[in-house]
């Protein structure tokens, strides 16, 4: 019976397998196998070589790569601190007023990434909706934050929000309203309760919600290029120019692997030590 | 403590917007005492506690220990505990950390908590190598149990229960009750507990209070609440108990409303025009016998059904009046007849509690 269903679970995950592999496990395999070509090389062909690792560390490569992760950190770490208020809100104190609240924040996601940012473009730069009104009216004028890793900072923060706050609403949800008592009840104050009762217990949640972040601002292009303006070059620049100007498949390929093969090994560790079912609302 | 009760309640009233869940509440707690608090759902006792804990906040009346209030003290910072329902244990820390958690809030070192911890274990029979199993890992009777260990670590000077067994089997529920006992006779704590079900609260409490809508119905004993309920809400609470609509006329003879009751002349007397219900419970009526040994009150009916309790066998009869009436007699005194036989059934004044109509209404 058991080896019915086992079969049976199989032959279901059978198609989406497939898809994955063919549209998901291939590009990632080729990606792998033009990174370990040599330079400049259209075919996987070739005798294989570590050229491309050889130049990403001679041209300093790795500096946008640690750029990257770094920008990825801060925003996660900045949208966690926003998001638990309002996600704790969501999950345990507006009732009613917590579907409008996700409606307005999905609406958001209605339009496009590059057109909102495109917005805050407009909004903040020189002669933009903010620095122009201020002049026309008293003369007064600020340089543009735009073009700065704080601006490339708030728009991933900016774009990222969602992807924070509701895997964190989930995950507080999961938090019993008697465990909270309780520990007050015993003389608990709140950033006791905060730390120790609260957060272990919306793990899952959060460890959802960072990593989605995370994973999302360190792939990110549109704000560096939109609000960033190329003036800090972040990895997923240096991808770009790779396979596009610099008609550099190989190395393209190989700082794509490593930012995978490292954004994967932070996220693994994580993920093996939580629940994924506790929030999927399947607990044991 | 002459003239100063350990917890004194005062006329605490609680409402949620127009509904007033406790209404005009007072009560003195011995030190030491286990005092159960017994309602249905809706009565208010949850509301109480969570305002004695200091989860909710009265609306009106004072609460005091030992003279000082304490009703405007945060939860955080009262002397009382609460056992929740859901026992609220935490499940992401082992039973050792679960136990140690108060001691932590109070920044012992960790040996000693480890230390008391131990010693908690042993206290509530748990084996020691409990201490580092996961919640998880417990069976429903050991996380009962962890949950005292938690709040006898906390060391308050009242647990309060929010009816803690509700959620497990009969058996382990009437262990765990005698375990209760033995437990609150081996640390004289102040215990008040709550719960739904007068048997649990009468297997372990020093006073019982009789809670609906928001009132005390009645304070008193086990023993004084089981024999002489002072209305007929704390008499239904018990569960079978024969109820008879009774009145008297200007010359105080009882009347038995259409009951079918036959009163041996004199058996009983009223004040002119009484009105009220006489109880009667099953284990105090017998059957009668054609002729032979007679009863001071008497009615006839037909067995309807039997029902085997164990050590005791439960009949339900239903008399010529058409009315339902519950008997039970020990296992050696069961009635051998088969279902249908006419019966006769017989008790006397002595086993009749007479409740006034309307008493208890803001009683005590």
């Amino acid at each position: 019976m058991e080896r019915l269903e086992r079969r049976m679970g199989l032959l279901a995950a059978l198609p989406i397998g497939l898809l994955l592999m063919v549209s998901f496990i291939m590009p990632m395999v080729v990606i792998a196998g033009f990174a370990i070509m040599p330079q400049k090389v259209f075919e996987l062909a070739h005798m294989p070589d570590f050229s491309s690792f050889a130049v990403i560390w001679e041209q300093g490569y790795y500096k946008s790569l640690l750029r990257s992760l770094g920008l990825a950190f801060l925003t996660t770490a900045i949208l966690f601190v926003v998001c638990w208020p309002l996600a704790y809100g969501m999950a345990k104190v507006f009732g009613r007023f917590t579907l409008v609240i996700t409606v307005l924040v999905v609406l958001l996601l209605f339009v496009s990434e590059n057109i909102r940012l495109f917005g805050w473009n407009l909004t903040l730069m020189k002669g933009g909706l903010i620095e122009g009104h201020l002049r026309a009216w008293t003369g007064l004028s600020f340089e543009t934050p735009l073009y700065t890793w704080p601006a490339i900072v708030f728009g991933m923060c900016y774009v990222y929000f969602p992807f924070m706050l509701f895997p964190l609403a989930q995950g507080i949800a999961l938090v019993p309203d008697d465990a909270r008592l309780a520990a007050m009840d015993m003389g608990a104050g709140p950033w006791r309760i905060l730390f120790e009762i609260e957060m272990p217990l919306a793990a899952p949640g959060i460890v959802v919600g960072c990593l989605l972040t995370f994973v999302l601002s360190a792939g990110a292009v549109a704000e560096a290029k939109l609000l960033g303006g190329r003036s800090v070059v972040v990895l997923t620049d240096d991808v770009e120019s790779a396979f596009t100007y610099a008609q550099n498949w190989p190395l393209g390929s190989a700082l794509s692997l490593m930012l995978i093969v490292i954004v994967a090994l932070i996220a693994l560790v994580p993920i093996s030590r939580i629940d994924l079912d506790a929030i999927m609302g399947r607990r044991k | 403590m002459v003239g100063q009760p350990f917890l004194r309640i005062e006329n605490v009233t609680k409402r949620f917007g127009r509904f007033t869940a406790v209404d005009r509440i007072s009560l003195d707690i011995a030190e030491g005492e286990f005092l159960t608090i017994v309602g249905p759902s809706g009565s208010g006792k949850s509301t109480l506690i969570r305002l004695l804990v200091g989860i909710d906040e009265v609306t009106e009346g004072t609460i005091s220990l030992n003279g000082a209030r304490i009703d405007e003290m945060p939860a955080d910072k009262r002397p009382t505990c609460m056992v929740f329902q859901s026992l609220a244990l935490f499940p992401h820390m082992t039973v050792g950390q679960n136990i140690e958690f108060p001691l932590k809030v109070r920044k012992l070192a960790p040996e000693a908590r480890r230390a008391r911890a131990l010693e908690l274990l042993a206290l509530l029979r748990l084996p020691a190598d409990y201490y580092g199993k996961r919640i998880s890992q417990c069976s429903g009777g050991e996380r009962q149990r962890v949950a005292l260990a938690r709040a006898l670590a906390f060391d308050p000077q009242i647990i309060v229960f929010d009816e803690p067994l509700s959620a497990l089997d009969y058996r382990l529920r009437k262990t765990l009750e005698k375990e209760l006992k033995d437990l609150h006779g081996r640390t004289r704590k102040t215990f008040i507990y709550i719960t739904h079900s007068l048997e649990e609260a009468m297997v372990m409490s020093d006073r019982i209070a009789i809670m609906r809508a928001g009132r005390f119905e009645q304070i008193a004993t086990a023993e004084e609440i089981y024999s002489r309920p002072v209305s007929r809400f704390v008499a239904s609470f018990m569960g079978e108990v024969n109820l008879f609509a009774l009145g008297s006329g200007a010359d105080g003879a009882p009347r038995w409303q259409d009951s079918g009751i036959t009163a041996a002349p004199g058996a009983l007397s009223l004040v002119p025009g009484w009105n009220g219900t006489a109880m009667v419970r099953p284990e105090l009526i017998h059957f009668v016998d054609g002729g032979k040994g007679g009863a001071e009150f008497t009615l006839s009916g037909r067995l309807a059904a039997e029902y085997a309790l164990g050590s005791r066998v439960q009949y339900a009869i239903t008399t010529d009046a058409g009315t339902e009436v519950t008997v039970e007699r020990p296992f050696e005194a069961r009635l051998e007849a088969p279902v249908g036989s006419p019966v006769r059934l017989g008790w006397d004044r002595g086993s009749v509690h007479l409740i006034a109509e309307g008493a208890g209404d803001g009683a005590a």
